[in-house]
Order: structure tokens, then C-alpha cells, then sequence
């Protein structure tokens, strides 16, 4: 779960790290008001769950309240970078000595955490040498103490103006990424400014897994009404823009599932892995948001471990029966108790294929 | 030979009493796999599907010699769980179970690695040494014993590739799951190493995904392997930014794409399937049967 800027940086402070002085607003005359407040120079920033804000139209300068009003009338209810904007953030400008980045994630690879820090802050860290990146693996039962954050100074080459900021500021953000579960915490810009550290921009990503034990953190929710349904039936869905639906078990075989249908010429409506041992309701809940996005096509894609092929025919008969299907669907329906699922499928008129293959062929021949 | 788990490998089966923990015991126990002891807090002395429960491992561990661990607990106690094991001594320890915060899963492999013992997921299907012993939860029907290696990050897509192996008559030497999630205990890597020395294992089918660099590292090493390595990549269709039912399987600005994955492993050596029935074939090619 990815935060809003504004979030973030409220986190940020509660943890004691420096923000920039600033509110969010969802109107220009909350936003006159807030510069008002702030007074002089100020900046108004769209609130949207994407980078690159800058490049879209997404950030304003103003120097009087009346200004700010105006800059954010023209963002509010816009869309930057494909996002439509609802809220701005309205902030002090900052004196900016020097652009630093900083971020902590989780390195797959090592199966750590890991800290990136570079001079270089300001752009994206993909377009920063090498060279001018510091990596630091954190040992979680160690943490990242002083001595970690000393050294990434040190090879950071900063003077020492903000050295004892700065070596407050790394366990501290340390400390955030771990209680708070994050995948990701990233302060790009992080603005010295005089003998100061403001964290200038805020990129927080929560792990979802980790939401229930993390309560006092807001919901942010990015995920389309049909994701969120399948969601609260345990069932992972991803919308797309094709035309045939499709239902398989298991995310690698979903993702092998479209491909198939790709290479074959067509477009498949959704990623939607029904998961293991999704019984007969289940199966009949995933079908109908299926049904609910009028795809010309079904396509599913069985291979039966803990799932049962006759509880997938039986659902599919049952769909058919209580609310109709108005489109033909293709079945690829193997492994636990298949036999007894292809009979089902064969007296309610269905076919049922045998091969992965075959089946997302006639699926593809069918959208046509 | 196989690797890591064989016939003689005494597993405990953590979890022994929940749902998932009993129906797949019992299908463990119908494999073949010993199974030694089950764990199950305040239900020591019980017997489920035949097996003595204890409450803690530590307590299974002075009765018998555990050499593996096969955890079905849920996500917020998994940690717990995987811990005991380790700090029991326990050298294999596969984690069943999904959803499992990410910081969870770098401890567990942290405390792993300073004990000394192997983690297997979490969010895996298991490990099967095919015909000698199960961990997990495949369909028992389709591992028969052979001389291919596989290794995924999958599940399903291994049951359909290892489904079609064993209906070309190919068996499998043993089968790995790595686990869909961003922190997993074993790369590609470790497993490939451990295949090249199995003298039972003749070639080795990796099954990958889009996402992180794991494929990418792993053909560094496949360059360096005597045995053949035929690769399939799911995920060629995915769109960036979209988290495709694994936690892992996401095309980041720009990194881990199926275009790049395949090129590496091509470069390497590797055989790569476009579709999962094309596997076999590519096999018996590379073996020149």
C-alpha cells in the first residue's frame, strides 16, 4: 500500500524527522489560507500516488496566498500522470544548499534490507552513476547503528555542516521501515539547507501483508471496485484490457495463461488466480466478476492439486443456471478428481480441453 | 541421490492439527515421506493420521532425530514458528505458508543463515525428491522418479510443467519451490549448484517468473554448468507496475522483464520454452534421446 506524500510526511514527523512546514488541502481557499499561514514563498504539490509530478503539471510555485489559490484551482481536479488529482499539498519553499537522496528497501537478492544513498538527489536514482550511489546492507538483528550511518557519510562525501543531523536521521528512518513495515521509504529530494535536513519529498510502501498488524496507519486504496472484490474473496485480480476473461489456479499459471493468449493473438480481460482449494462458492463468485466485466470469451485454466475439478465444473454449472452465461467459455479442466468434472461439464454442454494450449486457442478464435 | 530431502530424511510437520496441516500430512504420509512427529501447542500426546503430536519441537526433537521441518501455520505466527525450528536445530526448514510479512521473511532467513540451516519459501509448494520423500503440497500423481531436476518460483505452473514431464515418460530427480514472495530462503542459484552435483540429475528445468533479478543472476551461473538448463519465463504478457498474484512478480522501473530474463538465460546456454508444453521436447533435444 503505497501512502500519499502528505501521509508520509506525517509519519516522517512523528518520528521527529524534519518536513517542510505545509498542509494538505482538497480547495483553493484552503490553500490560501495555508500560505497564508506559511507566509512568503510557497510550493503546491499534487497529491497522487505516482513520481514524475513535476513533468506533468503536478507542482506549482507561488509567492503570495492569492497565487497559491490559483495554482491550486488548476490542480486540483486535474490528471497528472494519468492520476486524477483530489487533494494538494501547500508548502513552505524550500532554500536548497544541495539535493541529497536517501532510501531504505528490501533487497531481494541479499534477503536484507538494504540503505541507497547518493549526493545526487533531486532525479530519479535509475539516472545516477554508479559511482555516486552508496549501498549498505542492514543486518536486521543488528539494526543500523551509528557507526552504519557514519560511514555512508563518509562515503557520501558531504561536508560536516549536517553530520550530526544526518547520523540521527539514518536510524531514525531505519526505525520506520521496520516498525511500520514498509517495502519502501524514500526521501528524494532530502534538501540541506543551511545546517539543516528537510525531507523535501516522502515515497512510502507498506507491505499489504502486513496491514493487519499495522492499525494506526491510513488506508489508501488504489485498486479498481472488481479488484477490491475479488480481493475480499481471498482472490488475487489484476484488471486488464482485453477481451477474454480469464480464470486459472495458481499465479504462475495465470501469468502462463496470458501469455498463451498473447501468443496466439489475443488479449485477455484480467489476471484472476482462483488460488489452491477454492471450492465450488468460491469458483462461482470468481465467475461472476468475471461475467461482470462483459468479456466476449471465458477462458479457464485448471490444473487440479488441491483444487477439484469437479468443483470447478460444478460452479460453472451453477453460474449457468442461476444467472446465465452469455458468453461462451473455453475449459481446460486436469488433475484431482477430473474425470468426474469433464462428465459434469460434458451433460450441461460444455467442452472441456485437455491441453493448456488448445484450450486459449479456441479462446482467442472465439474473441475474434 | 537427489538433493537436499531423500528417503531417509525425518521430517516433523509443524501445524500438524489445523486444516492444511493434517489433509497434507496424510498426503505426505501416502508419498512415502517419513514423518516423524507432528507439532501442535497444548495437543502433545494426541495422534493424528497415525503420527504423535507434540507441543514443541524441542519436545520432538528429544524423542526423535528431525532432519526437516514442513511448517503450515499462519502468516502472523510463521515467524514464530520457522524461529523454534531453527533454534531447535532443524536443518531444513520449508515454510508452507503465504501472505507472511515481508520483514518476517528476512529474519527468517537472517536467523537461518547464523544457524546454519536451509529455508525453503515461504510461499512455496514444497520440495519433492520424487518417489523418496514430499514436503509440501503437490498432487502426489504426477512426481515420479527420473533424472530432471526442476526448480520454480511457482507452484502450479510446476505441477503443469512436471505433469507434462511425467506424461513424456520423463521423470524427476527432485523439485524445488523457491517461493512467490520478494524474500525467499534459497535463489536459483543455490539449487542449480546442488543439481550440477547430483549425479542422478541429468538437466534441470528452471522455472522462472517476471520480476527481481534472480533469473538473471542464476545464468552467471548456468554458463559455468556441464548439465543442460532449459528455462521458462511466465509473465511475458504482464504490464509494468502490476503485481501479478505473487508478491514478487512486478516489473519495477523498468527491471525484471521477461525480454531481459530470456536474453540472459539464452546468452547462458539455457534452452527457454516459449509455452510449457514445449519443456520435454527441449529436453530430449539438449539429452540427444
Amino acid at each position: 500500500m503505497k501512502l500519499f506524500e502528505f501521509m508520509g510526511k506525517e509519519l516522517f514527523a512523528k518520528y521527529g524527522i524534519t518536513t517542510p512546514r505545509g498542509k494538505m488541502v482538497t480547495s483553493s481557499e484552503e490553500a490560501v489560507a495555508v500560505a497564508g499561514e506559511i507566509g512568503g514563498e510557497v510550493v503546491v504539490k499534487s497529491q497522487i500516488l505516482s513520481g514524475k509530478r513535476g513533468k506533468g503539471g503536478g507542482i506549482a510555485f507561488a509567492s503570495s496566498p492569492a497565487e497559491a489559490g490559483e495554482a491550486a484551482a488548476k490542480i486540483l481536479g486535474s490528471t497528472v500522470q494519468g492520476l486524477k488529482v483530489e487533494s494538494v499539498l501547500v508548502e513552505e519553499k524550500l532554500r536548497i544548499d544541495k539535493e541529497l537522496y536517501l532510501a531504505i528497501t528490501v533487497d531481494g537478492s541479499a534477503k536484507k534490507p538494504v540503505l541507497i544513498a547518493s549526493a545526487s538527489g533531486g532525479m530519479d536514482i535509475e539516472d545516477v552513476s554508479e559511482d555516486k550511489i552508496v549501498k549498505h546492507h542492514i543486518d536486521t538483528f543488528v539494526g543500523l547503528q551509528p557507526y552504519a550511518a557514519r560511514e555512508i557519510f563518509r562515503q557520501m562525501g558531504l561536508d560536516q555542516t549536517v553530520a550530526k543531523e544526518f547520523y540521527k536521521l539514518l536510524p531514525t528512518l531505519y526505525k520506520v521501515f521496520r516498525e511500520k513495515d514498509c517495502e519502501l521509504v524514500e526521501i528524494n529530494p532530502l534538501v540541506i539547507s543551511g545546517d539543516r535536513l528537510i525531507a523535501a519529498d516522502a515515497k512510502v510502501t507498506i507491505d499489504d501483508e502486513a496491514l493487519f498488524r499495522q492499525k494506526d496507519l491510513p488506508h489508501v486504496e488504489e485498486r479498481t471496485e472488481s479488484e477490491q472484490k475479488a480481493h475480499a474473496l481471498g482472490l488475487s485480480y489484476v484488471q486488464l484490457d482485453g477481451n477474454i476473461a480469464v480464470m486459472a489456479n495458481g499465479a504462475g499459471i495465470t501469468m502462463g495463461t496470458l501469455d498463451i493468449i498473447q501468443h496466439y493473438g489475443g488479449a485477455a480481460a484480467n489476471f484472476l488466480d482462483a488460488g489452491g482449494g477454492t471450492g465450488q462458492e468460491g469458483t462461482a463468485k470468481a465467475l461472476e466478476i468475471l461475467l461482470s466485466r462483459n468479456p466476449r470469451v471465458i477462458l479457464i485454466n485448471i490444473f487440479g492439486g488441491i483444487t477439484r475439478c469437479d468443483d470447478v465444473a460444478n460452479a460453472l454449472v451453477s453460474v449457468k443456471n442461476e444467472i446465465g452465461i452469455p458468453v461462451p467459455v473455453v475449459i481446460r479442466l486436469v488433475g484431482t478428481n477430473e474425470e468426474l468434472g469433464v462428465n459434469i461439464l460434458k451433460e450441461n454442454g460444455f467442452d472441456a480441453y485437455k491441453m493448456m494450449h488448445e484450450a486459449a486457442a479456441r479462446a482467442v478464435e472465439l474473441a475474434r | 541421490m537427489a538433493i537436499i530431502i531423500d528417503e531417509n530424511t525425518n521430517v516433523i510437520v509443524q501445524g500438524a492439527t489445523g486444516n492444511q496441516g493434517k489433509f497434507h500430512m496424510k498426503q505426505m504420509l501416502a508419498y512415502g515421506t517419513k514423518v516423524v512427529g507432528g507439532t501442535s501447542p497444548g495437543k502433545g500426546g494426541q495422534e493424528v493420521e497415525g503420527v504423535k503430536i507434540y507441543d514443541t519441537v524441542f519436545a520432538a526433537m528429544e524423542e526423535n532425530r528431525v532432519d526437516a521441518s514442513c511448517i503450515f501455520i499462519p502468516a502472523p505466527f510463521a515467524k514464530d514458528a520457522a524461529f523454534e525450528a531453527i533454534e531447535a536445530g532443524v536443518k531444513v526448514v520449508v515454510v508452507i505458508t503465504e501472505h507472511i510479512p515481508v520483514h518476517d521473511e528476512m529474519d527468517i532467513i537472517n536467523y537461518a543463515r547464523k544457524k546454519g540451516a536451509m529455508v525453503i519459501g515461504p510461499n512455496t509448494f514444497g520440495i519433492v525428491s520424487s518417489g523418496k520423500c514430499k514436503m509440501g503440497i503437490p498432487p502426489n500423481q504426477f512426481f515420479i522418479p527420473g533424472h530432471v531436476g526442476v526448480v520454480a518460483r511457482s507452484g502450479t505452473l510446476t505441477y503443469e510443467i512436471v505433469g507434462n514431464l511425467t506424461a513424456n515418460g520423463m521423470g524427476q530427480s527432485t523439485v524445488v519451490g523457491l517461493g512467490g514472495d520478494r524474500a525467499v530462503g534459497l535463489s536459483f542459484i543455490d539449487v542449480l549448484e546442488k543439481f550440477e552435483k547430483d549425479p542422478e540429475t541429468k538437466a534441470v528445468v528452471m522455472v522462472g517468473e517476471i520480476g527481481g533479478n534472480q533469473e538473471e543472476e542464476a545464468a552467471a551461473f548456468i554458463k559455468k554448468m556441464s548439465k543442460p538448463v532449459i528455462g521458462y519465463i511466465a509473465g511475458k504478457s504482464a504490464p509494468p507496475g502490476k503485481r501479478m498474484g505473487h508478491a514478487g512478480a512486478i516489473i519495477e522501473r523498468g527491471k525484471g522483464t521477461f525480454e531481459g530474463k530470456v536474453k540472459a538465460l539464452k546468452e547462458a546456454g539455457a534452452s527457454v520454452a516459449t509455452l510449457t508444453f514445449e519443456v520435454p521436447a527441449l529436453i530430449k533435444e539438449r539429452l540427444a534421446l
